[in-house]
């Protein structure tokens, strides 16, 4: 984002980038303060590293190497048993296919109803619209356990539970995707709509056909926060699911690791579960972790 | 659905031209080009863009929280998931039961401990490595910034059964590492003292990358100039840190001080994964103790109020975090 990218902005004492640092003089005195910085940051990415490295590693141990004392860190003979013997046991193909469906259904809905909102809130001069506001910031800041209770009676009686309805329903549009598009359309000119306007384009149009093209940074920002919260959550698919068919990864792996007649003692497979979950994820942060820490700027900074 | 909202909005712009002047938008003044119709036009396709989401709103977000309220005032229970409306209003009961009931106090004492330990760590470390991590060269920053980000976006389940394994007191990789010194490892998720200790421990290993991405930002917003006058008046880093770097940064501090704590409060993935509450209890959190009465033992309308006396907390704090902050910077 701009921040990253604004190289003016980048002046703690020592920050300068070496080309840009004219005295040489200057550059070397920093030079020690620089390495004791540096040797502080990778110690501090060793620690926070360690406990994906020893999931990583231990996923491909022997059951010999996982139970050894003292452990083993790195297995001496790779082998891909852990996996094996998590998908006899696990039906992982399908809760993948749930934590999909549910996070793309989830990702689509927020795409379009947060943004439609957001149009009407950002551009759409109507009685009522600073209410409807009003309510999007209030709902911002409602704990999700206050609602757990009766939406599970609720999915019960419309007899939801167990359904991707019932998974999906209840974060089909969130108030955090309203504000972040609202920010974003705000900055969209009016008189770009106004012309539209006058050429006689409806308001949908004007929405589908030139806002949403404009704001397709913030579209693509909600799309990543929206899919990996769906994919990471785990308190509503665990009350709305009974059924293990119906599970997602996170239900399917907590209900897997703390029932002791299943996984219970076997590591191995914890970690090879685990390993299959988080990867995907940390593969998509990497490509586009520029996405992820604009978005949490943006909504910390307005 | 989405098809049918377009085309009502559509013909909405072509229909409601004339007829809808008579309503002119009461919302704020806009300088709008003064055709009457078209704010008619925009007062319908206003509402007509908010339906959807207020729809949602409405049933899956404000009943349920009013829903909750009400069912904390009685004694709802497993049969009344079938039939709502047989359960039976008894005022306070609930509340008044809490408050002597053993066990909530004690969530209430685990939740508050995770609190007030995790929160100032997961702030100082976050600022501490925006700090530093604000200093390397650009690439670096990213670099860095990446790694120290990872954790926040890995699913907290999966991040849970990991630490469960790596504080494994027989061949985990804590154990391993006493192990090369030549000492035993504690159980630290069998121990009662050492079990919420581990808890903490990690939540701020988790959390630590969303602070410093806030704190980076925050840094990256104070002008150039502003340090750069500070330092021709003299002033060393210490001192620019404390008389530019915080003031300047109060508003970051006082957001991340408040998502985090709201986060904390309402822990549960880790104890439930993790420790089951356990030892003895010792890592039951509120949330966890409402999820039980709720979910395992369908005492409804006890975990209801639980829910409320939570949120109440939760405001509480954030309004008084608020003022404090605020009253600061003046």
């Amino acid at each position: 984002m701009s921040a990253t990218s604004a190289p003016g902005a980048v002046s703690t004492a020592p920050a300068k980038k070496p080309q840009d640092a004219p005295e040489s003089g200057a550059k070397k005195a920093r030079n020690p303060k620089r390495v004791l910085v540096y040797v502080l940051l990778s110690l501090g990415l060793l620690i926070m590293s360690a406990p994906f490295l020893w999931m990583a590693l231990s996923a491909f141990k022997t059951s010999q190497e996982l139970t050894a004392s003292p452990p083993v860190w790195i297995p001496t003979e790779w082998t891909l048993d852990n996996f094996r013997d998590l998908l006899d046991k696990l039906d992982l193909p399908l809760y993948f296919m749930n934590s999909v469906i549910v996070a793309v259904l989830v990702t689509v809905s927020n795409l379009v109803f947060c943004s439609m909102l957001g149009y009407a809130l950002a551009k759409l001069n109507f009685a009522g619209r600073n209410k409807i506001f009003g309510l999007v910031l209030g709902a911002l800041m409602v704990p999700g356990n206050l609602m757990l209770l009766p939406l599970f009676v609720l999915m019960s009686k419309l007899h939801l539970i167990d359904s991707y309805a019932g998974l999906v329903l209840p974060f089909a549009a969130g108030a955090f995707g309203v504000f972040l598009m609202r920010q974003f359309m705000q900055s969209i000119p009016d008189e770009l709509l106004e012309a539209a306007r006058m050429d006689g384009a409806g308001e949908w149009y004007i929405f589908w056909r030139i806002v949403m093209p404009l704001v397709k940074p913030a579209l693509a920002t909600l799309s990543i926060f929206t899919f990996l919260g769906s994919w990471n959550n785990f308190v509503w698919p665990l009350i709305a699911t009974n059924d293990p068919d119906k599970y997602t990864l996170p239900v399917a792996l907590a209900t897997f690791a703390t029932d002791p007649n299943k996984a219970g003692g076997s590591n191995g497979m914890l970690m090879a579960g685990s390993f299959l979950i988080v990867l995907p994820v940390l593969v998509v942060f990497i490509a586009l972790q520029r996405h992820f820490t604009q978005g949490i700027a943006t909504a910390g900074m307005k | 659905m989405r098809t049918m909202t377009s085309k009502a909005a559509e013909s909405a712009t072509v229909q409601a031209g004339p007829g809808a002047s008579e309503s002119p938008a009461t919302g704020p003044e806009r300088r709008r080009g003064g055709k009457k119709s078209s704010m008619g036009v925009q007062n319908l396709a206003g509402w007509l863009f908010s339906t959807p989401f207020l729809v949602l709103f409405l049933v899956f977000m404000a009943f349920p929280i009013l829903a909750t309220l009400v069912m904390s005032f009685t004694d709802f229970g497993l049969r009344n998931v079938t039939r709502p409306l047989d359960a039976n209003f008894i005022g306070f009961e609930n509340y008044v039961n809490l408050f002597s009931d053993g066990k909530f106090l004690k969530s209430l004492f685990n939740t508050a401990y995770f609190v007030v330990i995790g929160v100032p760590l997961t702030i100082f470390l976050g600022l501490v490595v925006a700090v530093l991590a604000n200093n390397g060269i650009d690439r670096a920053r990213t670099f860095f910034r990446v790694g120290f980000y990872a954790p926040v976006v890995t699913t907290i389940v999966a991040v849970a059964v990991v630490w469960r394994f790596v504080l494994d007191p027989s061949d985990g990789l804590i154990a391993g590492l006493f192990s090369e010194v030549g000492l035993t490892s504690p159980d630290f998720l069998g121990s009662e003292t050492l079990a919420m200790p581990s808890m903490i421990a990690m939540a701020v290993w988790r959390n630590l990358g969303t602070v410093m991405v806030l704190f980076i930002a925050g840094l990256q917003a104070i002008p150039t100039d502003v340090r750069e006058a500070a330092r021709l008046d003299g002033a060393g880093a210490w001192q620019e840190f404390k008389g530019i770097t915080v003031p300047l940064l109060r508003p970051t501090l006082l957001y991340a001080t408040v998502i985090t704590t709201i986060g904390y409060l309402n822990v549960f993935e880790e104890p439930f994964v993790m420790t089951q509450g356990g030892p003895s209890d010792s890592t039951l959190t509120v949330s966890l103790n409402m999820y039980r009465e709720g979910f395992n033992f369908f005492h409804m309308g006890y975990a209801s109020a639980m829910a409320y006396v939570l949120f109440v907390v939760i405001m509480g704090i954030t309004v008084l975090q608020l003022r404090l902050l605020k009253d600061n910077t003046k």
